[in-house]
């Protein structure tokens, strides 16, 4: 079993985890992820790993409440644990060679974007960090960003958090002031990660993306979580989850992402009430 | 005196308009009666041709001789000291080319339904048995199993018996490999699956879940850990689709995440999480045991219609003769000598259609069956809102990828030795479909059984 060692609200609808898994904790790279399940009925969901203290033993996941799995998770508390936790799936970021890298986050996105620009700038990286928020509570990790970063800009959709704007108008005035990366790492909501490379494609820019399609086993068995990239099938779970953001094909990871959509709210719904009548 | 009809008893089975609106078994067994009507039909052939035929060398005549004398716990032990998982084999064996093949009885009439008995010998012993089986003493030895689907769980099973310490790892989140993500309930309930599972930790067999093995710990690191020998049995898990436009439209499925999400996850069940998408019209692509399987699954989640659709005739389909006939009783339409050659989509990005050209047979190819050729002017579109492509599946890297010195085959199959699963690495033994690719439950398990004969050897020279 994997217990719950630390839960933390980072805001109304985000929350972080540690989780006990000494043997993933010993292995995990960022970029990778795991697949967890709550319950013997629960669903195996990948999320990518946040953070991970190979002495303690201890992997962190954050996570944004959106469906039954999620919200059955959120319901969990410190000493708990998990039923299922498998990892660390998927390829590790690539860091290497990278001189001047900006990493750009949105939203949730940015659990995933913080351990890679924490190891960029442990390996002596220029970091600039852009992260994107749709208002000022929704700000996660401003302390852990503003760490490892020789640059961070904070913007939100409603200018209460940083600047107003969003993350590729940052993007842009930096590449505009001259400013030269080798790579450029965009992790957040599709929607975001596929202008920032529309923008970045402008610039020949190099830019890697995290993708997080809908999986079961993430070893590559189902091929659920498959892709287009560069007019090939790929599968995020052992080909990614990072893939070259200007070969993506965002228009039909978009509408995969969709599948369930009705499915997931309903579950959701269902898995709300009942904690409802447990209250 | 031996029972002379030339007939094997019948196996009782759900009505198919009944059995296609629910998950429960549809074969559902022999009486006593039956069984012992079918097992005076045995004529107890000295040779014993049938046994040549089993993959794992099962005792037949003897353990059906125990059903005449009604000892069937007898019967279920004389079958045990060969197979580690007799109810599983007795429901999804392909005994026709197997061990029927080669009965006497077969000659002249139908063979002994040797299948059929081993099925009841080992339900009986499951609803039957209080005590577990004794544990082995142990021998001082250590040997990992990477993959718990039948040729890892036989290789386990026959280790324990000689006394070795087993540890099986699992990917996911429960032991059993294809007979529970991929095989239906209807086919094999997965409450046998663990039934056997049961049995081989009673044994002593260690099974831990949510490993994945080349990722959380290498092969090498198994070593370190004091494994002696090491069994890959990751199985053919990797699902390969047909490269047409359109197969990454919602509502298009492999054959595995179909299977999984039903069998696995449960998504039938109300309260289970896992959704799974209401289909109305399915076509399954292909025409092995998965692809019935699959149509039979989307059959039972509510389809209205089901399509198979294979690329060549009904003589050449490669599932069992007797699933082809279930498949047809439960309503599902053969769209033989079809193949696809586009999925088309709505405005949102759902299935609304297959494309498809009739084919006609020409001369064999080099698996000897008549290569399928496009009839000229022959497109057609099928109305469906689900695609499942069970066009095949071919081994998992992952193991491959990350242990050094582990030689492939071009496709993927680990190379092994075919007679003791010896890898090119010492010490690393392989089997089932991780080296054949895609085969069946006994095939795997006969490679584990042989695997383990040889690990068991190769740890006694060393010592």
């Amino acid at each position: 079993m994997f217990k719950i060692i630390k839960k933390e609200i980072l805001n109304p609808t985000v929350t972080l985890m540690e989780i006990e898994a000494p043997l993933i904790a010993k292995k995990a790279e960022p970029g990778q992820f795991i697949i967890l399940r709550t319950d013997v009925n629960g669903e195996r969901i990948p999320l990518t790993i946040a953070d991970f203290d190979r002495e303690k033993g201890t992997v962190t996941i954050i996570y944004q409440i959106v469906g039954a799995t999620t919200e059955k998770l959120n319901h969990l508390s410190v000493g708990e644990s998990l039923l299922d936790f498998t990892g660390p799936l998927g390829t590790a970021s690539h860091t290497e060679n990278l001189k001047k890298v900006a990493v750009v986050g949105g939203g949730v996105g940015c659990a995933i974007a913080y351990p890679i620009a924490k190891k960029l700038y442990a390996q002596g990286s220029t970091v600039h960090s852009i992260v994107g928020f749709r208002s000022s509570e929704l700000v996660i990790l401003q302390n852990e960003f503003e760490n490892v970063s020789d640059k961070y800009i904070l913007m939100s959709d409603d200018g209460t958090a940083g600047e107003k704007g969003l993350v590729t108008d940052a993007l842009k005035a930096l590449l505009d002031a001259g400013e030269k990366y080798d790579e450029v790492i965009a992790i957040g909501p599709l929607v975001m990660m596929k202008f920032v490379c529309a923008l970045t494609k402008e610039y020949g820019v190099k830019t890697v993306v995290s993708m997080n399609p809908i999986m079961i086993d993430g070893t590559g068995m189902c091929g659920g979580c498959r892709l287009s990239v560069g007019g090939e099938t790929k599968f995020a779970c052992v080909d990614g989850p990072d893939f070259d953001g200007h070969l993506v094909d965002f228009a039909e990871a978009m509408a995969r992402s969709a599948m369930y959509k009705p499915q997931e709210r309903e579950a959701h719904e269902k898995a709300c009430n009942l904690f409802k009548e447990v209250k | 005196m031996p029972n002379m009809s030339l007939k094997k008893n019948e196996m009782p089975t759900q009505q198919p308009e009944i059995r296609n609106k629910n998950f429960a078994e549809v074969a559902t067994g022999y009486s006593e009666e039956q069984v012992l009507d079918e097992a005076a039909r045995c004529l107890a052939c000295k040779n014993k041709p049938c046994v040549k035929g089993c993959p794992v060398g099962i005792d037949i005549t003897a353990f059906i001789a125990k059903i005449n004398e009604k000892d069937y716990e007898g019967a279920y032990q004389k079958i045990t000291e060969q197979s580690s998982l007799p109810a599983v084999c007795g429901r999804v064996c392909p005994q026709e080319s197997q061990c029927e093949k080669f009965c006497v009885r077969g000659v002249k009439g139908e063979s002994v339904a040797i299948g059929r008995l081993e099925r009841f010998v080992a339900d009986r012993h499951n609803e039957n048995a209080t005590e577990a089986p004794e544990k082995p003493i142990h021998n001082g030895h250590r040997a990992a199993i990477i993959g718990s689907g039948p040729s890892g769980l036989t290789c386990a099973g026959e280790l324990a018996k000689r006394g070795y310490e087993v540890t099986v790892f699992e990917a996911l989140h429960l032991a059993g490999g294809v007979l529970v993500y991929g095989i239906p309930e209807f086919r094999l309930p997965k409450k046998i699956v663990g039934k056997e599972i049961e049995t081989l930790k009673q044994l002593g067999v260690k099974v831990e879940t949510d490993m994945v093995i080349g990722k959380i710990l290498s092969v090498d690191e198994l070593f370190d850990q004091g494994f002696e020998a090491v069994f890959i049995g990751s199985g053919a898990g990797l699902p390969s689709f047909m490269n047409i436009p359109g197969e990454n439209l919602k509502g298009v499925y492999s054959a595995n995440e179909f299977l999984t999400r039903v069998n696995l996850m449960k998504a039938y069940l109300p309260e289970s999480d896992t959704p799974i998408q209401q289909a109305k019209r399915v076509a399954v692509v292909g025409g092995g045991n998965v692809a019935m399987d699959a149509a039979r699954c989307a059959k039972r989640l509510g389809a209205e219609e089901v399509y198979i659709v294979y690329r060549r005739s009904l003589d050449e389909l490669p599932a069992r003769k007797e699933e082809v006939e279930h498949v047809g009783e439960e309503g599902i339409i053969f769209k033989l000598l079809n193949n696809p050659t586009e999925i088309l989509g709505d405005q949102n990005g759902f299935v609304s259609g297959i494309r498809c050209v009739e084919m006609e047979l020409g001369e064999p190819d080099a698996s000897g069956r008549r290569r399928p050729v496009v009839k000229k002017g022959s497109e057609f579109e099928l109305d469906v809102d689900c695609v499942i492509m069970s066009i095949g599946t071919s081994p998992n890297p992952l193991i491959k990828s990350t242990t050094e010195g582990l030689e492939t085959q071009k496709w993927g199959g680990i190379i092994a030795d075919e007679v003791t699963g010896q890898t090119s690495r010492e010490g690393v033994f392989a089997g089932g479909d991780a080296v054949t690719g895609a085969a069946t439950v006994i095939l795997a398990m006969g490679a584990g059984k042989a695997a383990a004969n040889a690990m068991d050897e190769y740890i006694q020279k060393k010592v």
